[in-house]
């Protein structure tokens, strides 16, 4: 059995179908990028797997059970922006998860378990890059090391699924392939099943295993939203030799550009 | 240069505040001068002899009746009387706005019954206040209370509403329960805001303190204000504005300024 079953899933907001019969299967620790054109459900696909959204029609599975309707601790996020709590210095926000964990009433640790979980915390802002910045606020950072503590304090959860939405997208280049190396040696070491989506096809090509690309396959001029997006590729990476990469790039590159125009 | 480009210095800045100021003393020494000429024993445009004489009288000698300080007695009931109804009023608007920022079946059943109570005007309700309350210190307070307490409420609330979603989500991510999403997040966060809604309600409070004192009261600043104009006593009522001023601005530089050292994300553009 798969870990997460996609089987016949449809999402419609009234008239507007936006997901149509979409069919999936994902093992455990695979990296999957979502990419494709705006508005093709990429986002809402990862907000079901969150629990923000339910299905209209189908079936979302997550070790054969139906996915939790609210989001919960097995699930973290990392979104563009606004992830990260402003007033929580860089170490607070990542401990603030295991003390929720460990006091359901208090939500603070004090005394020995406190020191305990602030060594997890540091080991995790050591992994992340952000030892140096422990006792700064959020403000205080880059875009790039606020990227680093969202990250780190889902990852800290140890979640059965890490879902990020276009979380580099703000992010200079540079800093941008910085955050990828981190992301992979992360995902190497946790063994995280990943869902990242992304505007940009390279990313999708050069990180993970998996690249899903969500596209429309009918289109009624008349009535645009008549038809939803579905899943038209679904390749691993890593496998392929460059030429065949360019190919793919170059085709899927070009159904982006139609469903922009 | 565009005048919007034109920028004072420091120096010429400072100048520029103080010149209102200045101007506004100058005219009125000028006046009383003039009025205080033609008749010495004017009361309406007293002069700063006549105030100091008035002010060391209220201030720093025994009222030969009571035997007190009455400055300092009316001083006291009031800030009394006023702190403890922006206290309450805050406390209530703390958590009642939480709820209804945060829990929407709270705030479908809560929020268009604060939404009402804040039009209603609260100097309306005052013969309810006495009647119910009687006429001590209970009805000045719950004036202050109910004037405050339903426009802090929406403030709050809405300011709990304008917390990004991705932090709700994102909390709920690290397990936090629903309590836990309020203490944690929803709370810290909405402390500094609240402490900036009483600054802003501090206007209001003082008006409603001021009007029951002159309605019902035997001792506060508007009591004695309200009780001298009786007297035509311009030189007792000119200093007690003075010094009903100074406590405001005090008090708001003392919020401003715990606001700036509990909080230091707030007010560096952390949010």
């Amino acid at each position: 059995m798969s870990f997460i079953t996609v089987k016949n899933l449809w999402k419609e907001y009234g008239d507007q179908v936006v997901l149509e019969n979409l069919n999936l299967e994902v093992k455990q620790g695979e990296f999957c990028t979502l990419v494709g054109a705006s508005g093709c459900g990429k986002s809402t696909f990862l907000k079901m797997l969150l629990g923000q959204e339910t299905q209209s029609r189908g079936d979302l599975l997550l070790d054969g059970d139906t996915f939790p309707r609210e989001p919960d601790r097995h699930r973290g996020i990392v979104f563009q922006r606004y992830s990260v709590f402003p007033h929580l210095t860089v170490r607070q926000n990542v401990l603030m998860g295991l003390e929720l964990e460990q006091k359901p009433l208090l939500g603070k640790l004090f005394g020995q378990a406190r020191k305990a979980a602030l060594e997890k915390v540091d080991a995790m802002l050591d992994s992340v890059g952000l030892t140096a910045s422990a006792h700064k606020w959020p403000h205080e950072l880059s875009g790039g090391m606020q990227q680093r503590l969202a990250i780190a304090q889902s990852l800290i959860m140890r979640p059965r699924v890490l879902l990020l939405d276009e979380p580099f997208g703000a992010l200079d280049p540079g800093i941008r392939a910085d955050m990828h190396d981190l992301l992979l040696k992360l995902w190497r070491e946790t063994g995280t099943t990943i869902f990242m989506v992304t505007h940009d096809l390279h990313e999708g090509f050069y990180l993970g295993t998996r690249l899903l690309v969500f596209d429309k396959v009918r289109n009624d001029p008349h009535d645009p939203q008549a038809y939803g997006a579905t899943i038209t590729y679904d390749l691993p990476i890593g496998q392929t030799d460059k030429r065949l990469l360019k190919d793919i790039d170059q085709s899927v590159s070009e159904t982006a550009r139609n469903q922009a125009a | 240069m565009r005048l919007i480009n034109r920028t004072p210095g420091r120096l010429t800045a400072t100048a520029l505040g103080v010149l209102p100021f200045l101007a506004i003393l100058l005219i009125y020494g000028l006046a009383s001068q003039q009025r205080l000429a033609e008749n010495p024993n004017d009361k309406l445009l007293p002069g700063l002899e006549q105030m100091t004489s008035a002010v060391d009288r209220m201030a720093f000698q025994e009222d030969r009746r009571s035997g007190d300080y009455l400055m300092w007695v009316d001083t006291v009931a009031s800030l009394e009387r006023l702190g403890l109804g922006i206290g309450v009023a805050a406390l209530m608007a703390l958590v009642v706005g939480l709820l209804n920022g945060v829990l929407p079946l709270v705030r479908a059943n809560l929020a268009p019954l604060v939404s009402a109570l804040s039009m209603v005007p609260p100097l309306a309700i005052l013969p309810i206040l006495f009647i119910v309350f009687g006429l001590g210190e209970l009805s000045k307070v719950m004036l202050i209370v109910i004037g405050t307490a339903p426009i802090m409420m929406r403030d709050v609330a809405q300011r709990v509403r304008e917390l990004p979603a991705e932090q709700l989500i994102k909390i709920q991510t690290l397990g936090a329960n629903s309590w836990q999403i309020i203490t944690r997040m929803a709370l810290p966060q909405v402390l500094p805001r609240l402490i900036d809604a009483v600054r802003l309600s501090l206007g209001p409070a003082w008006l409603f303190l001021i009007a029951a004192e002159a309605i019902a009261s035997t001792e506060g600043l508007g009591y004695r204000i309200f009780l001298v104009r009786r007297y035509l006593a311009m030189d007792v009522i000119l200093p007690y504005v003075i010094w009903i001023t100074i406590l405001a601005i005090v008090i708001d530089q003392c919020l401003r300024f715990t606001n700036r050292r509990l909080f230091p994300w707030y007010n560096a553009g952390g949010h």
